[in-house]
């Protein structure tokens, strides 16, 4: 069943347009939910103002004032209220202000554009510069919503004794996850003889982050909040944080009117107002030999993480334990910082801060090997990691690990040295269309950073039904990566059952435990070892209980659970997270294993550049990764594919424009995602390497893809067109001609 | 309050008549009228094509059309591909070669899929990128979409 490619389990039900997104939830009598924003960067809020020509009498409208629980998100920090108050700060130019709930959509859409607010204008910071320069103090005392330091060995001591030192600084920007179905909640609010009783339909990633954000927001005790995942028209992290905001204000509303209310973001209000991709500035300092082995590296990272923390603390995280790639370095320091400016604020993005620092690592990597004279591939592979060697944090590489071989597999696909030369003689042309080859390789992090897991402690279960079959009880949530799919076939495999006797059960926080959120590449790889656990410790019940003799046959399997299920009402095992013995993380330090494993991959780009117009096509491109085990070729591949279509977006195409601190090309008109036209056949290559601490031996891979294609890119741009100042995604045709005219025009 | 008409139109096989503001996008009519919530809607501008649908017979984005044009027209929706149980062979395709990931680009593609096999059954590779480049997809890469629509063309077509 493992390594099988089972069809996707609600896949019927998607391509026959059954399957029941949150805007397709008939709700009779809901009223339509929009929000009134403070549209300015920074002020204090005076007053609000209904204007005339609306029937306010028909209106429900919900402010700070209002709010019966506490007024602050529950996030990884307390920071960010629901709604701004009059006489409080407000922060950033789409933060919620007024809540207004009618019957009729357009009425209240109409009714939004009345409210005006009086708000005392401050001077806002609007980049990172602003804010690490304290021109205003918006957050703290230095405008910093997180700040890490990792140190190995001592780089201060290397600098004046090495062959080279070379230095760069690399800049990336925001990025919409521009997941097809906008943000969407339905919320419910009874009053019952237990007290208040709130329930949330909605598109979210993570059930019990938005039922912990409704108990304080209404303080209610557990189980008087409910949360279900209904299907969801994509995420990418753009729905791992952002839920418990729109969640909240469509409950909130729902509790005034006693009505159930729908609040759909349309497209506009979604991309100016949910989260994004943090930008990111990096500054790297190198030191090598003079055979180019890696010395010493000194890391600068930072994020721009907006009006309030969100999940930037995590996202810093994940990327200053990535800034060091895949190299062997004795001596390494990491400062690493996201601070505040007066913008909405970003949050999760597949890749999760690792492909902003891995672009700058990558691409300074072919930086470092051009000014040595050095080749890049013969650089990488002189400083791989290998078994035995220690990363920044002291983590120690258990497994073995063959980075040059996985490279060479991307060199050879492509056919990277004869394009290299046959490219290298044909744009020495007059031909305006110059080619390169360029290749990046990297990892990514499986699970939850440091602690975090133990920290989760998740929980999954299985569940025996009265007919026999077995259902998944886990709050992971479908995005269309396939986990319904996954998690089936992992139980399948465990029980030795068809996998058509396997569903996953509704994701409902009345039925399924917390396994945690479905971020972090974690749910096959976390999750789907706990349902492994699960499974056996439930077969082993259902034999200890004399209900079933092994050996058992499918039928055999059926029977004796619908008799346990008749005789003992209800059968269900749960399995909890363990950490392994030899995994150790001290949060005070950073020292120890930042994850688990990692799932590892080479990256390999050809483009083309046309000098007439600066456009970049991508003409091939190679993925070739190893993530343990893979439990579904098709879905995975689909996957990889998927996310190297996001990346390609990322570095040559996907520019958020801000203005005042507000994106101001919040359509799909003029924020440009890949077609099918333009991208090329993304080659999916997968060496197989199973790792013991996930299910069947499997590792994550969700966010992997992500984190190479734009230092693939890149790299290949600068074969195609010389040493330009290649530091910067996207690449779009403005800044590429802005790049080619600095050397042309000197 | 605004006036109301009422038009009659041919919907998955099905004549249904309905009363609503002349200007209703035919999206809306179509998901909150007649509950063809199969039908989606991604950006309202007629950039991403998750709302896409036949109007006798031609691919339209739903959201850009006011209602008051499909008067009399003959409208075929992602409801109206299977008969009855038994999927068409894009669908069929689709479900076989993973050209559905989180599925909201789904609907639209699909009906877009059929257009192209109906008007170009053998299309080679560049004609189905250029084919299905109205409609956006942020899951698949397009990969899986592509093979979908290649697998149904050596297979004989979308009528089959």
């Amino acid at each position: 069943m493992i390594g099988a490619s089972s069809i996707r389990k609600e896949g019927r039900a998607k391509v026959m347009g059954t399957a029941c997104y949150t805007d397709d939830k008939f709700v009779p009598d809901a009223l339509h939910g929009v929000t009134v924003r403070s549209q300015v960067p920074r002020g204090i809020l005076k007053g609000i103002q209904f204007g005339e020509g609306i029937p306010w009498g028909e209106f429900t409208i919900v402010t700070a004032a209002d709010i019966p629980g506490t007024n602050r998100v529950a996030s990884v920090v307390h920071d960010q209220p629901f709604l701004v108050g009059i006489g409080e700060e407000i922060t950033h130019p789409e933060q919620p202000v007024v809540l207004l709930a009618h019957p009729d959509r357009r009425l209240a859409e109409k009714a939004r554009k009345a409210v005006t607010l009086e708000v005392e204008e401050r001077p806002a910071i609007l980049d990172i510069q602003a804010s690490l320069d304290l021109e205003q103090v918006i957050y703290g005392t230095h405008n910093l919503l997180k700040e890490i330091r990792i140190q190995k060995g001592d780089p201060e001591a290397v600098w004046a004794s090495a062959a080279h030192v070379i230095e760069g600084e690399y800049h990336t920007g925001a990025q919409e996850q521009m997941y097809l179905e906008t943000n969407a909640m339905v919320a419910v609010v009874e009053q019952e003889a237990a007290g208040l009783r709130v329930t949330v339909w909605g598109s979210l990633q993570c059930p019990y982050y938005v039922h912990g954000a409704l108990k304080q927001l209404f303080g209610l005790p557990e189980g008087q909040v409910r949360v279900v995942a209904m299907e969801m028209g994509g995420a990418f992290g753009g729905k791992e944080d952002y839920p418990s905001v729109n969640a909240g204000h469509a409950a909130l509303l729902a509790w005034k009117s006693g009505r159930p209310v729908k609040v759909v973001y349309d497209r506009e209000e979604d991309l100016a107002c949910t989260t994004k991709r943090h930008p990111s500035r990096t500054r790297l300092k190198t030191a090598f030999d003079a055979e180019g082995h890696l010395l010493a590296l000194d890391v600068d990272f930072v994020l721009d993480g907006g009006a309030y923390a969100t999940m930037s603390p995590v996202v810093l995280s994940r990327g200053a334990l990535h800034s060091a790639s895949v190299y062997r370095c004795p001596n390494v320091k990491v400062h690493a910082r996201a601070v505040a400016t007066n913008t909405p604020p970003p949050g999760a993005f597949r890749g999760f801060g690792a492909p902003q620092s891995l672009f700058a690592m990558e691409r300074h990597m072919d930086v470092c090997a051009r000014k040595m004279g050095l080749d890049a591939v013969e650089l990488r592979r002189k400083n791989f990691l290998r078994m035995g060697d220690t990363m920044a944090t002291g983590q120690v590489i258990r497994e073995d690990l063959d980075l040059g071989g996985l490279m060479d597999r991307a060199l050879e696909e492509i056919d990277y040295h004869r394009k290299r030369t046959t490219f290298a003689a044909a744009n020495d042309s007059q031909n305006p269309i110059k080619r390169g080859v360029g290749l990046a390789v990297f990892m990514h992090g499986c699970g939850f950073t440091g602690g975090g897991e133990s920290y989760l402690a998740s929980v999954a279960g299985v569940e025996g039904l009265a007919d026999g079959t077995v259902s998944i009880l886990a709050a992971s949530t479908e995005m269309g990566q396939g986990k319904n799919t996954v998690f089936a076939q992992i139980v399948a495999e465990a029980l030795k059952l068809p996998f058509d006797m396997v569903e996953t059960a509704e994701v409902d926080t009345d039925r399924v435990p917390n396994s945690g959120p479905t971020v972090a590449s974690r749910s096959t790889m976390m999750v789907g070892r706990i349902l492994e656990d699960a499974a056996i410790s439930f077969k082993q019940a259902l034999v200890q209980q004399g209900f079933l003799k092994e050996p058992y046959t499918a039928d055999g399997f059926r029977e004796a659970v619908a008799k346990a299920v008749a005789t003992l009402g209800s059968v269900k095992c749960y399995g909890q997270y363990h950490r392994p013995p030899n995994i150790a993380w001290n949060d005070a330090t950073y020292q120890g294993d930042a994850y688990p494993t990692y799932s590892w991959a080479c990256y390999a780009a050809e483009v083309a550049v046309d000098l007439d117009t600066y456009e970049v096509k991508v003409e091939d491109f190679v993925a070739v990764q190893e993530v343990g085990r893979v439990v579904n070729p098709t879905l995975a591949a689909g996957q990889i594919e998927g996310g190297v279509a996001q990346g390609i977006g990322w570095g040559l195409w996907e520019e958020v424009t801000m203005k005042q601190g507000r994106m101001i090309n919040n359509q799909m008109t003029n924020y440009i995602i890949p077609t099918s036209a333009d991208l090329p056949q993304i080659r999916v290559v997968f060496l197989e390497n199973p790792h013991p601490a996930g299910p069947g031996g499997a590792k994550g891979l969700g966010e992997l893809p992500m984190d190479g294609p734009a230092p693939a890119l890149i790299n290949a741009l600068e074969n195609a067109l010389g040493p330009l100042r290649l530091d910067e995604v996207p690449m779009t045709p403005d800044r590429l001609l802005g790049r080619y005219e600095e050397v042309t025009h000197g | 309050m605004a006036k109301q008409i009422t038009l009659k139109m041919t919907v998955n096989g099905t004549d249904c008549v309905v009363t609503v503001h002349p200007f209703a996008r035919l999206l809306d009519v179509l998901r909150e009228e007649l509950r063809l919530t199969g039908t989606k809607e991604g950006c309202g501008e007629g950039e991403c094509g998750a709302c896409t649908i036949l109007m006798n017979g031609r691919v339209v984005n739903s959201c850009l059309v006011p209602v008051v044009q499909a008067q009399g027209a003959v409208v075929v929706t992602v409801e109206g591909l299977a008969q009855g149980e038994r999927l068409s062979s894009v669908q069929d395709a689709f479900l076989t070669y993973n050209g559905a990931q989180c599925g909201f680009c789904t609907p639209g593609m699909l009906i877009s899929a059929t257009d192209l096999l109906n008007r170009c059954p053998n299309p080679t590779e560049g004609e189905i990128r250029e084919g299905l480049a109205g409609n956006l997809c942020r899951c698949t890469g397009y990969a899986k979409i592509v093979d979908a629509v290649r697998a149904v063309a050596a297979d004989g077509g979308a009528a089959k």
